[in-house]
């Protein structure tokens, strides 16, 4: 059985780098489906997958179909073992892809067969032929159970590995972006989204010549040699307020678990892209908090002027940090499992719109207190001239003092207070 | 004749009830209980004095009734007090030690507890107790008695019980009005407390609700020592007012069914249930539903303990509390009423009984008695601890009343 190749050939590019893009699986071929490839000129993209079947639907410029030998092209079946060696049987076919690369993004879900098995293979292949690989990967929801967050989390480690970077996206930190009535085939089209989002952000910044440039160095340098997972974000704005505006949006920005990443991580970059009306002081209203927010980091700043984005404010931040990094993800998404229970009571990161409480003497909080206090006590005994409309008479206390607590009138029945009906 | 100094009289003038206790030390300088004496009250609300010359009069009946049982004449009274405006709140005094040697003394301990008393009350609010917990001298914790110890600082911990100093009159110049003395105001949730829990279940840490007419007291022991007081001017009488408003009665007749036909909790079998209310005292036949009735008086007592609850959650004391809930006052012959407790504090919960004194047995056993009982117990103590001052105070009351005849 030979497996269909199809392959269309781009014009040869004029660019100094050659970008690549590689969907891995399943989850990956979505992702590569998704992204818009008009708007990525001159990046060649390429769909692997087991699933020859899968790989037929989606619609990528370039396909390949992984271990036809082996799997007949049925899938992996989940099976990450199946999937490596689908991977190093037609390592051979790979070649042809990565000659000339500069750039390979991985675009992959971990936790299946293909995702997890194949994509290590596919990057240390890509890395052998001088190619900087950036994985961008999802790590499966929570529900789909034990053994895929297991194995995804082998494949992350393999991938750290083989890879120069990889961007991780915890599929459960979505449940922050979603709603009650949000279907699942939204959920998985936003987790998509999310994965070209944020490849579109780097590829922006590395082939936009920038007004202060950031390049394909620079982005090595926040990713390379750091064996770990970073975060990407990317948030947008227009209108008068937008540097604000873009900033509240990514400090709360749920894969940077509201601002947290940032401070934990010790190294940033930070792209804008924005059109020719970009100021000067809007740029120092966006990074003051930024930089504040992450003082520990390096901070590696891109700014670029794209027509395409007049009256428009892009950001994108990838932060990473050296080793602490595996379990502080674990310890992420787990909080973050809890926080989505509980939204309501998610921090609210520190915005420009709420400055910080005003420094003051303790005796000058105590001061403040006192007055609190007795403007309270006061407040209790004023109530009960608040009080005029009375509809329910309260019998034996109608002359007494009131007895109130927490705001309530103890002295209605508690019946009539709950609204429990007596039919 | 009895000396007069071996008589413990604790007066409590409640809102349904103004109760009388007369206890005697004996030779064996055990409190006894010997008498007691109960009026229907009429000039209360909430526990604090609304018709003077009513309670006065009622004061008198539970006086002479108590007098009466016990043989005794009754002089002075411990008077129980309770209000909504009663409060209670810890505070803590340090004190240098400035002898030498640096040795506590008697007075260090004193002004230690004179510096915690020391608080920022506002201007008409006068301190009813300040009891101490704990001291604590230098950087060593949980002292009982820091006398002939030595450190250069000590510190205690007190808790203030305080009250508006007119609404405690009110009650005092009631007592006064009958040629009684005051030996001393005691808030009411304290005598309770006294009188129900054994030394054990202090240091276990319980959790003593006193469920009253007008009030319901709530007193916090952990470690042996009182750690929260709290009263909420919610009681029987709203129980009974909601009944009256909920099921269409007048307030006599729903004080009638409360006591008939009420519980505390809402169970299954009652509903659709009837009672028909006899035509009495020139009132109609009724029929009332009882589920009605239980649903209004359950949701009523839920709400008392949920504040409870509440506020002993939001201080951290819950978890403390392993000798359990011990209810008593009035409410604590609601049925049931310990299920509800133990369903709202999720501790075990029980009605509680009078211990560690002896007496007459049908007053122990009432529930409604712990206060009074508890304030002849406070009574008992402060003679014990103050042997002298009891003497010369006994001395001079029998001067004066030599003077008098």
């Amino acid at each position: 059985m030979t497996a269909p190749i199809e392959k269309t050939d781009e014009p040869a590019l004029k660019k100094t780098i050659s970008i690549k893009v590689w969907g891995v699986g399943g989850a990956g071929c979505n992702a590569v489906s998704a992204l818009d490839a008009s708007a990525l000129e001159g990046v060649h993209i390429l769909a692997v997958n087991t699933d020859s079947q899968a790989l037929e639907a989606t619609a990528a410029a370039n396909k390949l179909v992984l271990g036809a030998k082996r799997t007949r092209g049925l899938g992996a079946g989940g099976d990450p073992e199946l999937g490596r060696a689908s991977a190093e049987d037609d390592l051979g076919k790979m070649s042809a892809f990565c000659a000339d690369a500069d750039i390979v993004f991985l675009l992959a879900g971990l936790g299946g067969g293909t995702g997890t098995g194949a994509a290590p293979v596919l990057a240390r292949k890509a890395r052998e032929s001088g190619a900087l690989v950036l994985a961008i990967v999802t790590m499966p929801f929570e529900f789909e159970g034990a053994r895929r967050q297991q194995q995804a989390q082998s494949g992350l480690q393999l991938l750290k590995i083989a890879a120069d970077a990889v961007i991780c996206l915890p599929n459960q930190k979505l449940f922050k972006l979603l709603d009650e009535k949000t279907s699942v085939v939204d959920a998985f089209k936003i987790s998509n989204a999310l994965l070209a989002e944020g490849l579109h952000g780097i590829w922006r910044l590395l082939t936009r010549t920038g007004l202060i440039n950031v390049d394909f160095a620079d982005l090595c340098s926040v990713t390379r040699g750091r064996h770990a997972a970073s975060c990407f974000a990317t948030a947008e704005a227009s209108g008068d307020r937008r540097a604000e505006q873009v900033v509240e949006k990514l400090l709360a920005h749920p894969l940077l678990d509201g601002g947290r990443v940032l401070s934990d991580s010790d190294a940033v970059l930070v792209s804008l892209v924005s059109g020719p009306d970009l100021t000067l002081v809007e740029i120092d209203k966006m990074m003051e908090p930024l930089k504040r927010q992450c003082e520990n980091a390096h901070i590696i700043f891109g700014a670029v002027i794209d027509e395409q984005f007049a009256h428009r404010l892009a950001v994108t931040v990838i932060a990473s940090c050296r080793e602490p990094q595996p379990a502080r993800e674990n310890a992420g998404s787990k909080a973050s499992s809890l926080h989505f229970l509980d939204a309501t009571t998610d921090a609210r990161p520190p915005t420009r719109a709420t400055p910080p409480p005003p420094e003051m003497t303790l005796e000058q909080k105590q001061q403040l207190f006192k007055t609190q206090s007795a403007k309270d006590r006061k407040r209790v005994s004023h109530r009960q001239k608040e009080l005029p409309l009375e509809i329910v008479f309260k019998g034996r206390f109608e002359k007494s003092e009131p007895t109130i607590r927490h705001g309530e009138d103890l002295d209605l029945p508690t019946y009539i207070r709950r609204g429990v009906p007596l039919n | 004749m009895f000396d007069s100094s071996s008589i413990i009289v604790g007066l409590e003038i409640g809102t349904s009830k103004i109760c009388a206790v007369v206890g005697e030390i004996n030779a064996a300088n055990n409190l006894n209980i010997i008498g007691v004496g109960q009026a229907r009250s009429r000039g209360v609300r909430k526990g604090e004095i609304a018709d003077a010359a009513a309670a006065e009069e009622d004061v008198r009946n539970a006086i002479v009734e108590a007098e009466q049982m016990a043989n005794v004449e009754i002089r002075s009274v411990y008077l129980g007090v309770t209000g909504n405006h009663v409060r209670g709140f810890n505070n803590h005094g340090v004190h240098p030690v400035v002898s030498a040697d640096r040795e506590i003394t008697q007075e260090d301990v004193q002004d230690v507890i004179k510096n915690a008393k020391a608080i920022n009350l506002p201007a008409d609010n006068s301190v009813v107790h300040a009891i101490r917990q704990h001291f604590q001298v230098e950087e060593q914790n949980g002292i009982l008695n820091p006398v002939g110890m030595y450190g250069a600082r000590v510190e205690v911990d007190v808790h203030v019980v305080h009250g508006h100093v007119n609404r405690l009159k009110n009650s005092i110049a009631v007592v006064k009005g009958l040629q009684l003395e005051v030996d001393e105001i005691v808030f009411t949730g304290l005598a309770s407390a006294l009188a129900l829990l054994s030394n054990e279940q202090k240091e276990l840490g319980s959790l003593v609700i006193d469920v009253g007419g007008g009030t319901t007291e709530f007193v916090v022991y952990c470690d042996g020592i009182i750690k929260h007081t709290g009263v909420l001017a919610v009681g029987g009488d709203h129980v009974s007012n909601d009944l009256a408003y909920g099921l269409k009665v007048p307030m006599n007749r729903a004080e009638q069914l409360k006591r008939d036909h009420g519980a505390a909790v809402l169970d299954a079998a009652v509903k659709g249930q009837t009672i028909s209310a006899p035509a009495e005292l020139g009132l109609v036949p009724k029929t009332i539903n009882l589920e009605h009735l239980r649903r209004i008086m359950s949701l009523r007592l839920q709400e008392i303990f949920e504040l409870i609850e509440r506020e002993l959650s939001h201080l951290g004391f819950l978890e403390r509390l392993r000798g359990g809930v011990h209810i008593c006052g009035g409410g604590a012959r609601i049925p049931q009423i310990e299920a509800l407790a133990e369903s709202v504090f999720q501790l075990p919960a029980c009605p509680a009984r009078t211990n560690s004194i002896s007496g007459l047995k049908s007053a122990l056993d009432q529930p409604e008695f712990a206060t009074a009982i508890g304030l002849v117990k406070f009574g008992s103590l402060q003679q014990k601890r103050r042997p002298a001052n009891g003497l010369t105070g006994g001395l001079k009351k029998t001067l004066a009343d030599l003077f008098k005849a």
